[in-house]
Formats: structure tokens, sequence, C-alpha cells
């Protein structure tokens, strides 16, 4: 079975993101940008379902500028064995992401997607459920961890209140939440290797599907600062200040 | 046109999510509607029906809805789509969950976090873990979109709109089947919405130690319990006590954490809250950076003492 994997470069999750003086982004030039947390959390999960033999192939896609070719090579180096980049320098919305990965899903054919549940640029969470809807697959989202059997998927999910199982017909999409694995780091060896190993190179004109954004970002703002900073000498202070000056005792 | 509210209940009643999302849908147009699904909504749809400014509240029941499937609520909302501008629900991990799906079998587009309501298509959200605020227009022709209730005061009581019960579509595709759940269950008040919280970070050391330093001083305050991540992935709070970027969003009257580091993505959960309180024994931690009361003092001997103080003056 193949396992489809989509993975964002996003900026790095150490950084502190600044807002451009002209209100129209965030800044990111010069800054370091790495693949999002929770998908590489994917990635690891695919090549454990390669190295338990339960998947034949790891298939890392993404969807982004020509340096996101950097992002499949550290999937690759984590045991992926090809990419494909659709290449772009537009800005797409979690909709149009989605039916560029469907449309990559119809020339695949994985047995399973697994992804991320949310790329922490945006933080929209949205491409997987959307995903599984135009292709009428069932979903499992939030996954802390995967069982594959036959043609079947077991799935715990984090859940307001605490976990639920499901069970999915393959094919299906999952998306994986922060406890489902600790990704491995790369090997010098396998970096190395995965140097050689094939990524293709597509533009979103190949696919054929509307990529129009809906949305119209009118402004990006910073939030409002907190005036906080104070601090108490003891606990007696801390009591008598949350009683008297805050109210809220 | 209209608006229509997935509700967020737990059976017997709708959450405070539900009254905050109506809020947010009242910015949108005056035609409210309020969608109570599960396995049986009696209870919870009556008290959708007090919120103020319902027009009118919908019930459907089907076991796939009580177990909050994605694809069964996905067909039935869509069902009812028709006769909305805009589905609005809280930003739950229940809706979070189905509402892309929805979006996308309507073609349209999902905003997700929704903080403010400029007008009936223009929306304000966070961005980049809350470090940057975005203002979107939409252009599709209806809208989906989770509502962060945190932002917004609910409408309260005082209405008494109709209630009405819709038909649950067959299954319109392949469908997850539920196995299992582990709910734990707790008399403490649910996190998102308490007025309190006491959250507890990898400072704790163990399950034991959050155990018995943690949840004291929650009990003693009246407070929900939450936890940093690091706390969370070694195991010494459950996953759904996590506050932050990609846990709870949580803005109570006082937020207390102990032994919480302050990071970008936990701060991203908890910033908005009145007044945070914080206690670590590095000066230096971000987190004091956003407290309006920092405590530099280990744990061990601080949270013991604050139980004595609070005993004191009679908590
Ligand atoms: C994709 C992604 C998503 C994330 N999402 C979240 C999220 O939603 N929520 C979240 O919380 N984190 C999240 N994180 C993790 C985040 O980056 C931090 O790693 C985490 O918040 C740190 O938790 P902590 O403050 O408990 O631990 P630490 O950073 O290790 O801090 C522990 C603190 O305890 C203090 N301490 C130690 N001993 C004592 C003592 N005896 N008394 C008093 N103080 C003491 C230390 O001085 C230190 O400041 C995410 C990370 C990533 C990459
Ligand atoms: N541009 C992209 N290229 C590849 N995968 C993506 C892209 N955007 C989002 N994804 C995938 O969708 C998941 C959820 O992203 P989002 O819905 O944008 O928060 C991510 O964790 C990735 O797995």
């Amino acid at each position: 079975m193949k396992v489809l994997v989509p993975v964002k470069r996003v900026i790095d999750y150490n950084v502190k993101v600044r807002v451009k003086p002209d209100q129209t982004g965030v800044d990111l030039a010069n800054v370091k940008m790495s693949m999002n947390p929770f998908d590489e959390i994917g990635t690891e999960e695919a090549v454990r379902l390669k190295e338990k033999g339960v998947a034949s192939e790891v298939v890392v896609v993404s969807i982004g500028p020509a340096q996101a070719q950097e992002t499949l090579r550290t999937a690759l180096a984590m045991g992926a064995d090809r990419g494909i980049l659709i290449q772009t320098d537009a800005d797409l919305e979690p909709l149009a992401v989605a039916k560029l990965l469907k449309a990559v899903i119809a020339e695949e054919q994985p047995g399973v997607v697994v992804m991320g549940k949310q790329a922490i640029d945006g933080d929209n969470n949205a491409v997987g459920q959307m995903l599984a809807a135009l292709l009428d697959w069932p979903q499992a989202t939030f996954a802390s961890k995967i069982e594959i059997s036959g043609q079947t998927a077991q799935v715990t999910r984090e859940v307001d209140g605490g976990l639920q199982t499901l069970s999915v017909a393959l094919p299906a999409v999952i998306t994986a939440d922060l406890r489902l694995n600790e990704p491995r780091y790369a090997s010098l060896p396998n970096i190395m290797k995965a140097k050689k190993k094939p990524i293709d190179i597509k533009s979103t004109a190949d696919y054929g599907v509307d990529v129009a954004n809906r949305l119209t970002v009118l402004k990006v703002a910073e939030p409002p600062k907190r005036q906080g900073g104070a601090k108490v000498a003891d606990v007696a202070e801390l009591v008598s200040k949350l009683k008297n000056e805050a109210g809220v005792l | 046109m209209a608006v229509l509210v997935i509700a967020d209940h737990d059976g017997a009643a709708v959450r405070e999510t539900t009254g905050k999302t109506v809020a947010a849908a009242k910015l949108i147009s005056g035609d409210v509607d309020v969608l109570v699904l599960g396995a049986s909504v009696a209870g919870a749809a009556a008290s959708a029906a007090k919120l103020a400014g319902v027009r009118k509240v919908l019930t459907a029941e089907s076991p796939a809805l009580g177990q909050g499937l994605a694809e069964a609520v996905t067909d039935l909302v869509v069902s009812l789509a028709g006769g909305y501008e805009a589905i609005l629900t809280p930003a739950t991990s229940a809706g979070k969950n189905f509402a892309p799906r929805i979006a996308a079998k309507l073609d349209v587009a999902q905003i997700t976090d929704v903080i403010e309501v400029v007008d009936a298509k223009t929306f304000v959200r966070p961005i980049y873990a809350g470090n940057a605020l975005e203002t979107v227009k939409s252009s599709d022709a209806k809208l989906v979109v989770t509502v962060r209730a945190t932002a917004f005061k609910g409408v309260g009581e005082g209405g008494s709109a109709p209630v009405e019960a819709v038909s649950v579509p067959g299954a319109g595709g392949p469908a997850a089947q539920f196995v299992s759940e582990e709910v734990v269950k707790s008399d403490r008040p649910e996190l998102a919405g308490a007025k309190i919280v006491v959250s507890g970070g990898r400072a704790l050391g163990s399950a034991e130690e959050f155990h018995s330093v943690i949840e004291p001083l929650a009990d003693k305050l009246g407070a929900a319990v939450g936890a940093s991540r690091a706390a969370v992935d070694a195991g010494y709070a459950p996953n759904d006590y996590q506050v932050g970027q990609t846990g709870k969003v949580v803005a109570p009257d006082l937020y207390v954490a102990v032994g919480i580091s302050g990071a970008i993505q936990h701060l991203a959960g908890m910033k908005d809250s009145k007044i945070i309180v914080a206690i670590n024994k590095d000066a230096d931690a971000p987190i004091f950076q956003v407290a309006d009361y920092g405590l530099v003092a280990d744990y061990k001997a601080a949270v013991p003492e604050l139980m004595a103080e609070l005993t004191r003056i009679g908590k």
C-alpha cells in the first residue's frame, strides 16, 4: 500500500514572528523555515508504517515555492521514497491545496493519506478534512494512535473531553496530532541518500483545478500588547493583590 | 439571509460557547437559527430555545450524530445549507473536525477561529499562534466559520424560540465507524469556559506530583485544570488539558501558570486571560512578560504557602 504525506514549508516554530509595518503580512525575509511540525509527525508515521511492512511506498508532496524542495528532502531523509513539488509562489488557501492534493491522489492512488492536523503559519486546521470531503473518503482527525490491518485503520483521536477511537475503511484521510509519535532526526547517511531520491516538479496548471483564493486579506496587524511584567515579593502579597487589586478571589 | 449556528452541547444543555457563537452570528444577520444535533437532544434544544434572539431551533437525532462523526454531521448540515448565508460553529475539537468538511462540500473557504466580525463578509482571525491578526473578506456566496468563543460575550437568556425537528439524511458515502470513547469525568468546571484556570507545566515532573499539587490548588479556587504541552506529552495530564496554539484556548478571569516557561505556543492559548499569575523559579522565564503577578519561587514551597494563605482568607 502506498502512503501519501502532504508536507508544508512554514516559518520555524522557534522564530519570533514579526508583522510588516505596512500591514500586508508577516516578514518572511531571511527567516528560518522548516517543515511544519505536524507534517514531520505525519512523515514519521508513514515511514514507521513502511518499516512495519504495512506500507510499500511513502510519497511526500508539497505545494509551495522552489525552496519547498528542501522540505521534501527533509522528508526523504527521514525515510520517504520520493517527492512531488507543485511549485507556486502563491499563498494558496486550504480549499485550493485540498483540490490539488485530490488531483495528485487521482494519479497516485494511495491507500491512505497521513498528514498534519494544522499548519502553524495560517493555523487553519482544514486541509485534511477538506481533502476527505472532496474525495468522499472517511476522515480521522487529530490522531494520537493509528493501527492499520488489512483495509481498515483504527485511529485514536484527541478530542475535547478525552479520546475517541474510530475505525475507518481505507482509503481514508488521517491527520496527526502532537502525541502520535516523536519524529526522528535524519542521520547524515540518510541525508546523503535523500539527495539521490527523485522529486518530480509540477506546476498548479498541470492539474487543471481552480486554485483561486476565496478570501482577500485586507490587513495583517499586530495583536494588542499585554501589559505584564510585574512581580510580587511573596505569596502573601500575591493573595492580597488578587483579592484587593484584581478582585478575582 | 439567515445564519445557522451549530450548537455545542452536552445533551442536557447547550454550552456557553453556543451563546457566544450566536452573538457572533447576530453580527452577520438578525435571523439566527440554532441546530442542535446528537443522539438525544431534547434538553439541549430546550436550553438553546431560551437563548436571546434565536429565531428557531432545529433538532436532528441519530446515533452517528451522537458520536460526532464528521461525515454524518456534514451530510446533515449540507442538506440544510440552502437556507443560510453563513454557518457558524464554535472552534471546539468537534467543530474543527466537521466544519472544513462542510465547507469543502459546499465549495467554499472555511474561516477558522474568528475573533471579530467586522461585517457580514469580513472577519478577524489570529494566525502564527496569535502573533498576527489577519482581517479577511470572503468572496464566497456562503460562509463557513468557526468561532473562537472566548472572544465574544454570550447573548444570554430570555428567548423562547420554536423547536422543530429536521430529518436526518442517509449516509452520503463511506464514513468512519465509532469504536469507543474514553471521556475523563470530572466535577471541575470545563476548561474552555472556566472563570479560573490553574495550569501545570513540565516542572511538575510526574503525574503524581501534578495530581497532588495542581489539582488541590484548582479545587480550592473552584478552577479548571490545564497543562502545557510538555506536561501532556510526558503523561502528567490528559491530552484535553493542553492549553495553547494547538490545544484549547482559554480566557478566564484568573489564569495561574505553575512551572510553565511561557513558550509562544502556550501563550497563544491563554494570553487573553484577564489576570495572569505565574509561579516559576526562573526570573527570566518568558511567562513573566505576560503575567500581571509574577512570583519567582520554587512551586514546591510556593503552592503549599498559597494553599495556606487561601485558607486563611476563607477560601
Ligand atoms: C507544533 C507545536 C505545537 C505546540 N503546541 C503547544 C500548545 O498548544 N500548548 C503548549 O503549552 N505548548 C505547545 N507547544 C510546545 C511549546 O513550544 C513548549 O515546548 C511547551 O509549552 C513547554 O512546556 P513547559 O512550559 O511546561 O515546559 P518548559 O519550557 O520546560 O518549562 C518548564 C518551566 O518550569 C520552571 N521550573 C522548573 N522547576 C521549577 C520549580 N521547582 N518551581 C517553579 N518553576 C520551575 C522552569 O524554570 C521552566 O520555565 C507546541 C510546540 C510545537 C512545536
Ligand atoms: N501548501 C501545502 N503543501 C502541502 N501540504 C499542505 C500545504 N498546506 C497544508 N498542507 C497539509 O495540510 C495540513 C493542514 O494544514 P492547514 O489546514 O493549512 O492548517 C498540513 O499539516 C499539511 O499536511
